[in-house]
């Protein structure tokens, strides 16, 4: 998509828009503390020591933010294809299924660096047929992508809701969801890491797959700007006419990042099941999914800015579980106002604020508002 | 005849969890008509369902709630509205922001206000809508056949209800038979003929959200108010995009959406009732198969299998003038 | 004369840089027919857009029956009794044409008292003017010729006294035009005004009462229709430019590299743009496609470069035969040596948001000399661009720079340098220096004679008569969708503009 405004230098489009709409975002949220009687001041204040004041709580942010680099990766992966991809969810939800069935299989059996590869194959594999059905039906039948991936969401969760009633439930147990690992299939912690800066964790889920992100972060930026698969992924983004140009075949370049999104979205699925909960529950996602939208927006879609808003999004979930405890009004629920509000903010009102900056721009230098942009940080 | 008291039954409850939908369904169709996409149906009717209920409760009125429940309703469509026609921005993205404020707020304005968890305190007699009871259907019930259609079926519903099923009509009289309808109609195609005609097409399509506004609030109110009585957190549970589903299945047409909601309130209805009952011939059907259906019919239709669904041409696009 | 009907006073319109109207005079007496000629991008459109109230003009009068007015929006002009039939027909395809008819002008909140008040309107212009149309089929189940007879009845119906017509016989056939002439002529009889737009000369000596021509923004000249002729018009139309004679040698054709035979490609809505069309193009020479934009130009390039399928046709590049209608895509054509220029670089040719250097390989991306296994060898693409903005001068000389902030002129550069250092054996370009400055212009034209003198074979399309006839060594002029001749880089202008604008090709045919 083309923006009808003019160029600002980089530094403000990449970084003083994307926080001015932040903060806009932020200060509404401060608005519906205020609402509920309390200091929105003090809300952050408690909000950011809880996810950083001790290492508990480090760890916690890291947790959470591990699930949503993935997340964010999917949709920033098929936004770069100029396709919007709004079924995370069910892709991740559905990859727990795979995951579930190798871990259960194999558990016993092998090492948890033996069970690791193949659930992530499973995971990534599920995530991508789920994925795949709505892109065969986009590129070949015209089938708008976000409304048949918002129908594979809710598809997605009758097939895990039967699977775990009926089918992967232990007999004789009520929960809806399988047995509990074993130690073959439990990911390790990485708590130690942050210990080792001399901070004390209690218990915290930071695991392997905090590492398994980055480098899906990096593979993604590698994939995105330096494999000439990303390079017709961006071409048909950007126009498609000039994919046509390039003889780049629409349907396969759709089918492909289709796939490999979904394949990210299903690897989310790795973290709660294998590093913290060993086992697949009813709604384990729980919107992490949506939470890569929000992610991805902030992020501008680039792995590095991917990867600042997942923790900042981690942030706000261990934030927000600290601020309940001292905020008897605050629930965890404050998160998902400010993942609205960002959405909002960041993504469909993004243009809100540029034509002030521009304007505030070319009245301190007409220059600067010129020629003379320097490179993005796409490079 | 213990069987036919079954189907009535099931019938009974598939108008009761049809209305919701059916409501949501007509507040799409006045959106995507227009050629705004709008995938915030479930939020604002989310909203719409708290602010019924909370107000509802606080005022002790039953109306002042639905009063409510629209006004915060409408709120929300004008977001949708300044973002997506004001400021051009992406229909989807928009309408997902909105999904998540709702969410949200609902919860910790619930819980702030009530202090009982995110739920709306129980709503008493007179707060709520009572079911209205037709003339005589006490004394036909036991009239054979006919007899529990009309007190169990037509009969002893809450106002709601009936007014649910009279925007049927009404909807398609506005659509097909207005000024305003033919214009709306003429937005969602071609915004450009409508520019050249000289009428605003910003204005249109934010009046077109606004009648998304006033019907997500009444389905809002209906599930709160009418269905449960208090407001629950999430008590949408998706039903704004089984709505969005049925209102594709019903290719944008107001009586077609009213069969495509009746469907899938009896699929659902037909899937309560039939919790681990087996059937003749399939054996025991999974529930979560019936819950499944209406996205699966859907996703079918939309791969163009049964019928195409075409979408108002100008659907999702942000009007930008220009020659 | 008769009292204007519309007066234009001054009128200067820009969109950023471009200054589409310049000082701008009109003067359309009341129930005439005044044509308004020019290329495409004179600002004929803009000009019609300002009248109608879709654009505000800078600065200038419009007087409408002799009285200053301001027209700030379409319910202005269609108040001041201005209807406009647009190039691209403002219809709602599913509507009925009596829903289309009434829209913006229902007498009250409901459609019963609209829709029985236009069918009765209908029937009377049906009556008065011969306009008849079904009021209640649907458009999109109409052909094109009525749809417009549709656009005309909105503008009547809404009590249109000017009527203005842009670009109207484009989608029709001749068939179709001479029956809408019939109409407008009608109309006129009636007392209305009528302005037609158009870049077809003969329609305008057919029809019109009065002629002006547009040049670049600027009114060159307003005439009599019965006191001008054809050859002035062209004349005037692409005007004495400053000659841009590039030197060149004679040609030495060799060998045939793309032979096209009976080509036909059509639209996406079914009209035929390419009409059974058939020409060579040798090695060690450059044939140039001369006609006004429009006439199937456009397609036959995309046709041959394998964007668009043909319907039929037989094609053969270096030899060999390539499936057009629907089997060949253009990277297979690009690889067996066929490279392409296209007329639009911002949406086809460049990916504006992508770097300098990331535009050098566009099409070409599946080369061994930029990957390495399935990454992009970035060093080597950096160096091949850099290589290639010093080769081409292409200014700023930075690789990494977006694309975006390269002047046109350098933009056109950044594409001919990737075409042209893949050493095609056949290249085809597209309007190569449309927004182009005039010193690029001289370097682009210098490039492709060097092309033509490596021996590849070298066909350029352009609407530019001038750069046709400085660069070719054969010329064929193209006209609705054919090629109605063959002309030496000898012919003089007026010869080309009488072929351009159909004449000789329908006296042929009558």
């Amino acid at each position: 998509m083309s923006t009808p405004y003019a160029k600002l230098p980089a530094w403000a489009d990449y970084g003083l828009i994307p926080l001015i709409n932040l903060s806009v975002a932020f200060i509404v949220a401060g608005f519906v503390v205020m609402l509920v009687g309390e200091n929105p001041f003090r809300a952050a204040v408690i909000l950011v020591e809880g996810a950083f004041g001790r290492g508990t709580g480090i760890a916690f942010t890291l947790y959470y933010a591990t699930t949503f680099i993935f997340s964010g990766l999917s949709v920033a992966v098929a936004v770069h294809c100029g396709l919007f991809n709004i079924g995370g969810e069910g892709q991740g939800y559905i990859a727990g299924l795979g995951i579930g069935v190798v871990c259960l299989a194999f558990d016993s059996v092998l090492p948890w660096w033996l069970t690791f590869p193949l659930a992530i194959i499973a995971a990534a594999g599920m995530g991508a047929l789920w994925a795949l059905i709505p892109a065969y039906l986009q590129a070949r039948r015209g089938s708008h992508i976000v409304i048949t991936t918002i129908m594979f969401n809710f598809i997605a969760a009758s097939v895990m809701v039967y699977a775990l009633v009926d089918v992967l439930k232990p007999a004789g147990s009520m929960a809806p969801q399988t047995r509990n690992f074993l130690p073959g299939a439990e990911l390790p912690k990485l708590n130690w890491i942050i210990e080792l800066f001399g901070a004390k964790i209690r218990s915290a889920p930071l695991n392997v797959c905090f590492i398994l992100a980055l480098v899906m972060a990096f593979l993604v930026w590698l994939l995105i700007w330096r494999t000439k698969l990303g390079y017709e992924m961006r071409t048909y983004g950007h126009s498609p006419k000039a994919a046509r140009y390039a003889g780049i075949s629409e349907t396969r370049i759709i089918l492909i990042a289709m796939v490999i999104s979904g394949a990210l979205a299903g690897m989310m699925a790795l973290n709660p099941v294998m590093g913290d909960q060993h086992n697949v529950a009813l709604d384990f996602v729980s919107g992490a999914g949506f939470v890569g939208i929000a992610v991805a927006l902030m992020g501008r879609s680039h792995p590095v800015g991917i990867v600042l808003a997942a923790i900042l999004f981690g942030m706000l979930y261990q934030g927000g579980a600290e601020l309940a405890f001292e905020m008897p009004a605050i629930s965890r629920d404050m998160i998902v106002i400010i993942q609205g509000l960002v959405i909002l903010f960041a993504g469909a009102l993004e243009h809100m604020f540029r034509p002030y900056i521009q304007a505030l721009f070319a009245s301190f230098s007409p220059k600067a508002v010129g020629i003379e942009a320097v490179k993005g940080k796409g490079a | 005849m213990d069987s036919f008291n079954a189907v009535v039954q099931v019938l009974d409850s598939t108008i009761r969890l049809s209305v919701p939908l059916l409501l949501a369904c007509l507040a799409g169709l006045y959106s995507e008509r227009a050629g705004i996409f709008d995938i915030g149906l479930e939020g604002k009717m989310l909203v719409g369902a708290f602010a019924g209920a909370a107000a509802a409760s606080v005022f002790h009125s039953g109306f002042i709630g639905l009063g409510m429940a629209i006004l915060i309703s409408v709120a929300f469509a004008m977001v949708h509205g300044f973002a997506s026609i004001t400021h051009r921005g992406n229909q989807i993205v928009s309408g997902v922001a909105i999904n998540f404020v709702a969410a949200g707020s609902t919860i910790i304005l619930g819980q702030a206000w009530f202090q009982q968890g995110g739920r709306t305190p129980a709503l008493q007699p007179g707060e709520r809508f009572e079911a209205i009871v037709w003339p005589g259907a006490d004394a036909l019930r036991d009239v054979p056949l006919l007899g529990p259609i009309y007190s169990e079926l037509i009969s002893g519903h809450s106002i709601l209800v009936y007014f649910a099923f009279a925007m049927v009509p009404f909807t398609w009289w506005v659509l097909f038979r207005t000024r305003f309808g033919l214009r709306m109609r003429a937005v969602g195609e071609n915004p450009a003929a409508v520019d050249t005609a000289g009428i605003s097409v910003a204005w249109l399509r934010y009046r077109a959200l606004i009648c998304t506004g006033i019907l997500t609030g009444v389905a809002g109110a209906y599930l709160s108010m009418v269905q449960n009585g208090g407001f629950v957190k999430d008590m949408t549970a998706g039903k704004g995009y089984i709505a969005l589903a049925a209102l594709i299945f019903a290719k944008w047409r107001p009586v077609n959406a009213m069969f495509a909601c009746l469907l899938f309130g009896f699929l659902d209805a037909l899937s309560i009732r039939l919790q681990g009952t087996p059937l003749p011939i399939v054996g025991k059907v999974p529930v979560q198969f019936m819950q499944a259906l209406p996205y699966v019919l859907t996703v079918i239709l939309l791969a163009g299998f049964i019928g195409k669904a075409i979408p108002p041409r100008a659907g999702g696009v942000p009007y930008v003038k220009e020659r | 004369m008769a009292q204007a009907a519309i007066e234009l006073i001054g009128i200067n319109k820009s969109f950023g840089a471009v200054r589409a109207n310049r000082d701008i005079n009109l003067e359309v007496a009341r129930g005439t027919i005044h044509g308004i000629v020019g290329e495409n991008g004179a600002g004929k459109s803009t000009l019609m857009s300002i009248l109608y109230g879709f654009y505000q003009a800078d600065s200038g009068e419009i007087r409408v029956g002799g009285k200053p007015v301001s027209i700030n929006t379409s319910n202005d002009a269609i108040a001041l009794g201005i209807g406009m039939v647009h190039q691209h027909f403002m219809l709602v395809d599913n509507f009925t044409v009596l829903e289309n008819v009434i829209l913006g002008a229902e007498t009250d909140a409901l459609l019963k008292s609209s829709i029985a008040k236009a069918r009765s309107e209908l029937e009377r212009l049906e009556r008065e003017y011969g306009l008849e149309v079904d009021p209640d089929a649907i458009i999109e189940e109409l052909p094109v010729g009525l749809q417009q007879r549709v656009e005309i009845l909105k503008a009547l119906y809404r009590g249109a006294e000017i009527l203005i017509l842009d670009e109207p016989t484009g989608v029709l056939t001749p068939a179709e035009a001479d029956h809408l002439f019939r109409i407008l002529k009608q109309l006129k009889e009636q007392g209305k005004t009528v302005v037609l737009i158009t870049h077809k000369l003969r329609e305008i000596m057919a029809i019109t009462d009065t002629v002006s021509v547009m040049r670049q923004g600027t009114m060159v000249a307003t005439r009599v229709t019965k006191e001008t002729t054809v050859g002035e018009l062209a004349e005037l139309m692409v005007g004495r430019r400053v000659l841009l004679r590039v030197e060149k040698g004679e040609s030495k054709a060799g060998a045939i590299k793309l032979s096209v035979k009976n080509l036909t490609v059509k639209d996406s809505r079914g009209v035929t743009m390419v009409d059974d069309v058939s020409f060579d193009v040798r090695g060690g020479e450059i044939v140039g496609i001369a006609g006004v934009a429009g006439n199937g130009q456009s397609e036959l390039l995309e046709a041959i470069s394998g964007i668009r399928h043909a319907v039929s046709g037989e094609v053969m590049l270096e030899g060999k035969p390539v499936d057009l209608t629907g089997k060949a895509d253009p990277g297979e054509l690009r690889d067996r040596g066929l490279a392409h220029v296209p007329e639009d670089r911002h949406h086809v040719g460049l990916v504006l948001a992508f770097e300098e250097s990331e535009n050098s390989i566009l099409g070409y991306h599946d080369d061994e000399r930029y990957l390495k296994g399935p990454f992009l060898n970035v060093d080597a693409i950096v160096a091949d661009a850099k290589d290639k903005i010093e080769k081409y001068d292409i200014r700023p000389g930075n690789p990494r720079l977006k694309t975006a902030n390269f002047s046109g002129g350098n933009q056109q550069k950044i594409v001919l340098a990737r075409e042209m250092e893949q050493d095609p054996g056949v290249l085809i370009v597209g309007q190569p220096t449309r927004g182009v400055d005039v010193g690029a212009i001289e370097f682009i034209h210098k490039r492709l004679i060097a092309m033509r003198d490596q021996g590849k074979a070298v066909l350029v399309v352009s609407v530019e008569l001038d750069e046709i006839r400085s660069l070719s060594d054969r010329i064929l002029v193209m006209f609705a969708g054919r090629i109605v001749g063959e002309r030496g880089p000898e012919a003089t202008e007026g010869e080309l503009g009488l072929l351009m604008a159909g004449v000789e090709h329908q006296e042929a045919a009558e």
